[in-house]
């Protein structure tokens, strides 16, 4: 039984949550305010959803990631600098906007389009990663258009956690409200994944894997179509940070047990 | 068109500088390995470092558990192998200077004794890496790459010694090596003792490399050779120094007295007539290694002060946030203590120091990534010759230095007046390269390795200050604390600032370099014409300033008649040496701005706040010239005027005195006259003089310097008004929401 995966990983850029991040509305529409300035990151769900797809490849024997994503290119090179350093996998570069703004039907459009145009991609192999949410927009719905225009309709969201079988059939664990699970099996790929957070920790940097990345990253860079999102159907009502509340206290010499109770105490109110 | 000074509104600095500015103004734009280096270094610094920082790591001078986290995540982020070949098992091509560089600046930018624990084998394996027999290399290179299953080995470089040997002076030695053994046609068997002190990873270390002296009249001279720990002997780690700073790298005082094959000797070694004969002494390869390694502490503290631009801002704008009577939207909740303009001041001299220091450091690591490969094609073109060590190469080269001095002329002579056949022909030489790239590599390193640590550490105090009573508390926010004793570590270590200054007495007089440096001062008039208000001009005006300065005092004699400049002469060279160390640092700056300026365009993540960030950078660049020049003006004045006599009232060959009779009498004669005489010169009737300690000064083979000093002056203007742009930015540049490191 063959129980190589070809996976491709969905992943956009965000800018790094500890920046100040301050929504603007600007000549083409809100925005972050110099959000091209600032640095930005992998999109940390998006992110997960990569090293499980590194940790599922390296675990069968002719597996392949691929890494697409919509993004501009200048920010997305920067981004690549460390993300490639983290797994082994292949990009497929569309040179265009990120952020919580663009049309998610517009973006997910582009992506599909993209991955039909992989070449080599088994599609009765194919997994379909990403995050169910995302850093920039918490919709949770680019992933699965993905796979609606891919014709994949198994699709699983808020996946913490896949086994594959010895009959090749995917167990997927889902989150489900308080904390639990919900275990779902399918018989095999196609199939689209929305990771939640997994259970793998960030890898190290590695140069050394980043430099072998790179031979394949940067043609792609280079080769990366410009894709436009003119949005004509979207209107935003309204845009505001979500409300957060900070409060910062610096303890020293206190139990983690004790941090936890205080922090579950606060959360009950 | 915006004319400098102007207070017509400037596009404003949006954000602080990002990893894609930084890549263009230190020239690794190209360089995606050294892009990753950068990104893995700062990972393990802004994580598992800023952790043990935070939790007290350096609380100790032991070599701890924890400590030894840190060594395991250089090796997983492949910091451990950066210095290695690839031959070797390393993973970067060509040379290290600029990939070192980056990782010391990442690390030192949380703890600077992580940058020095990490650097620590690589400065140990540097001998063997300048100076080491294939073998050698092959052994101890592949040893210190992490490899799956195998810990690397980790090394310590021995030099220093206790108190009254090596230390700032190198070369007295008390370690020695003897002849333990020499069996017939076998290799010899050395007993090397040597005492450490100060000797960085010696808690850990597999391997040492160690200056030794001759103790023994069948070994000629010093060398340098490696002990491993598990050599028959004593391998004593010794106790750890109680040092205040650094805490982070293991420093020990170590004791050794090991049996070594004389193979151990770095480089190798003849047998002539009996005796064994070291291909290099320990001073020739120290001199190697250090014109290298210095360089990157250097930047260690530009490091610290560039960090300190972030913390430094959040505090003084949430200041008085919380405040009952403080509410959101009043200048007083927005800006805090930016509402005062000496904050202000203080922190765009902390910036410009920082950007300064960074780009001489960055400057320096580039140019011996150019050098490295010309040194070892000088050498090997020598060795053809015959020519082997320093006065038979020096000799050897002396036809080159002609070249060299020709083709720098070439190269600032207007393109279509110049004969481009022998430019191209002098260009394509190695030993003309060599010698050029030498001349300012002898200057750049050292004047780092001073200005960045020595002005460095006293910014690292305003800085400190600039926090208030928070600014010496464990809880600081980006350390500062620790980095400004850390700073004082950095200028004592490799060579403190007198040795540095001493280098640069005799390097700054070599008349390759000097050559380069006349060239500097057109290059700086010509960007200053295509960019007024970088202070270029300014800093052209100091250069010939300090230029003149050095040749007036070269042939000066003080009123003594004791020749001025001469190397033990310390009160003439050592200010000197500082003067220029300030100007090639503000000089460094500015061709790093205009770097950005010409290339940040093609980035479109740069060139979207590509204006505000040039204008920032502009006005910054501007005052800090106007600091660097204020000092090389003050060092100058105060050198050429300062081993001077005063006249004196009662001096009979002072010839300011006149009776205020003869000067009436002489008015009678040519009417007019007294107006252009000084009053105050004139003595009176009674034969009292004016209350002031004598005549005043004339300037009498001296009037180039007032002229040159008076325009240097002159240049000063529009500095200010430079600076309180600068400082009106910091007042809107937007920053992170929290720094990307705890404290």
């Amino acid at each position: 039984m063959n129980l190589s995966f070809h996976i491709v990983v969905c992943a956009g850029i965000v800018p790094d949550p500890l920046q100040t991040l301050e929504p603007v509305i600007g000549d083409s529409g809100p925005a972050l305010k110099n959000e091209m300035l600032l640095p930005a990151v992998l999109d940390p769900w998006a992110a997960h959803a990569l090293y499980e797809a590194a940790h599922l490849a390296r675990g069968h024997a002719g597996s392949k990631v691929w890494l697409v994503s919509l993004s501009p290119r200048a920010k997305l090179q920067q981004v690549m600098m460390t993300v490639a350093q983290k797994a082994p996998f292949e990009l497929v570069a569309l040179d265009g906007p990120a952020g919580g703004f663009t049309d998610s039907a517009e973006v997910a459009g582009a992506l599909a389009a993209a991955i039909e145009a992989i070449p080599g991609l088994d599609r009765s192999r194919l997994l379909l990663f990403g995050g169910w949410e995302s850093a920039a927009r918490g919709a949770g719905t680019t992933l699965a258009m993905v796979g609606e225009r891919l014709g994949i309709f198994d699709q699983f969201q808020g996946v913490d956690e896949l086994r594959v079988e010895p009959d090749g059939s995917l167990r997927i664990l889902e989150r489900v409200e308080g904390g639990r699970h919900q275990i779902s099996r399918c018989a095999g790929p196609p199939a689209v994944l929305g990771w939640a957070t997994g259970s793998l920790a960030e890898p190290p940097n590695q140069p050394q894997l980043g430099m072998q990345n790179m031979r394949t990253i940067l043609p792609a860079l280079q080769r990366a179509q410009s894709v436009a999102l003119p949005a004509a159907e979207l209107r935003f009502v309204r845009v505001a940070l979500p409300s957060q509340q900070r409060q910062t206290r610096i303890v020293r010499d206190v139990a983690a047990e004790e941090v936890a109770r205080e922090i579950v105490d606060w959360i009950r109110g | 068109m915006t004319r400098p000074g102007s207070r017509a509104a400037r596009p404003a600095l949006r954000t602080l500088p990002g990893d894609d500015v930084r890549q263009i103004m230190w020239r690794y734009a190209e360089r995606y390995d050294l892009q990753m280096l950068v990104q893995a270094a700062r990972s393990v610094a802004r994580g598992l470092v800023a952790r043990l920082v935070a939790e007290g790591a350096r609380h100790t001078h032991e070599w701890t558990e924890a400590k030894a986290r840190m060594l395991e995540a250089f090796d997983e982020a492949g910091l451990t192998a950066v210095y290695i070949d690839p031959a070797y098992g390393g993973y970067i091509e060509g040379p290290k200077n600029l990939a070192l560089a980056l990782v010391a600046f990442e690390l030192a930018w949380v703890d600077a004794g992580a940058a020095t624990a990490s650097l620590a084998t690589a400065l140990a394996l540097a001998p063997i890496h300048e100076r080491g027999t294939e073998e050698q290399k092959q052994r101890y290179m592949s040893l210190a790459v992490p490899a799956p299953g195998r810990p690397p080995w980790r090394g310590a470089f021995c030099l220093t010694e206790p108190i009254p040997y090596v230390g700032v002076e190198t070369g007295l030695l008390s370690g020695k090596a003897r002849v333990a053994e020499w069996p017939e046609d076998g290799e010899p068997i050395l007993e090397v003792t040597k005492r450490g002190r100060f000797i960085t990873n010696m808690g850990f270390a597999n391997f040492v490399t160690a200056a030794v002296d001759s103790g023994d009249e069948r070994i000629q001279g010093s060398c340098m050779v490696i002990l491993e720990e598990s050599d028959p002997g004593i391998f004593d780690r010794g106790t750890p120094a109680r040092k205040l700073v650094h805490q982070l790298s293991s420093t020990a005082d170590p004791v050794f007295a090991l049996r070594v094959p004389a193979s151990r000797i770095v480089g190798g070694y003849t047998v002539r007539d009996g005796v064994l004969v070291p291909n290099y002494d320990h001073a020739e390869i120290i001199e190697a290694v250090f014109r290298r390694t210095r360089v990157t502490v250097g930047l260690m503290t530009a490091a610290k002060l560039l960090s300190a631009v972030e913390p430094l801002i959040r505090y003084h704008r949430e200041r008085f946030r919380g405040g009952e009577a403080v509410a959101p939207g009043t200048p007083r909740y927005e800006l805090g203590l930016q509402q005062r303009e000496d904050v202000l001041h203080r922190l765009v001299d902390i910036w410009a120091t920082g950007e300064a220091a960074a780009s001489l450091g960055f400057a320096a690591a580039r140019l011996f990534d150019e050098l490295d490969p010309l040194e070892r094609q000088k050498d090997a073109i020598l060795a053809s010759r015959g020519v082997r060590g320093g006065l038979a190469a020096f000799k050897a080269l002396r036809n080159s230095q002609k070249d060299a001095l020709e083709l720098i002329a070439l190269e600032a002579a207007p393109e279509d007046r110049r004969n481009q056949a022998r430019l191209e022909e002098l260009s394509s030489d190695p030993l003309v390269r060599f010698l050029m790239l030498d001349a300012v590599a002898n200057v750049l390193c050292p004047a780092a390795k001073l200005w960045n640590t020595g002005h460095g550490a006293n910014m690292m105090r305003e800085a400190v200050s600039l926090m208030g009573g928070y600014g010496i508390t464990e809880d600081c926010p980006g350390f500062l604390g620790y980095k400004w004793m850390d700073a004082q570590l950095e200028a004592t270590y490799e060579g403190p600032e007198a040795v540095q200054r001493r280098q640069l007495s005799v390097t700054m007089t070599n008349e390759i370099f000097l050559a380069q440096f006349r060239a500097w001062i057109t290059e700086m008039r010509r960007i200053a014409s295509r960019r007024p208000g970088t202070g270029a001009c300014a800093l052209a005006s100091a250069m010939s300033l300090w230029l003149w300065t050095l040749e007036h005092l070269e042939k000066a004699r003080d009123a003594d008649g004791v020749k001025l400049f001469q190397g033990s002469r310390h009160g003439v060279v050592f200010p000197l040496a500082d003067a220029l160390a300030w100007l090639v640092a503000v000089r460094a700056q500015i061709l790093d701005l205009v770097e950005l300026a010409e290339k940040g365009p093609q980035n479109p993540a740069v060139a979207e706040g590509l204006e505000g960030l040039l204008a920032f950078f502009t006005d910054l660049a501007h005052a800090h010239v106007v600091r660097a020049a204020s000092e090389v003006g003050r060092i100058c004045a105060t050198l050429v005027f300062g081993y001077n006599r005063h006249p004196a009232w009662d001096d009979p060959s002072a010839p300011a005195c006149y009776r205020e009779e003869e000067l009436a009498s002489i008015e009678g004669l040519i009417p007019g006259i007294a107006a252009y005489a000084t009053e105050s010169e004139a003595l009176r009737a009674d034969g009292s003089h004016p209350a002031k300690a004598g005549p005043c000064v004339r300037f009498e083979g001296l009037e180039d310097f007032t002229r040159l000093r008076a325009k240097l002056d002159g240049c000063l203007t529009g500095g200010q008004l430079a600076k309180d742009r600068a400082a009106r930015a910091l007042t809107q540049v937007m920053i992170p929401a929290a720094l990307d490191y705890p404290a």
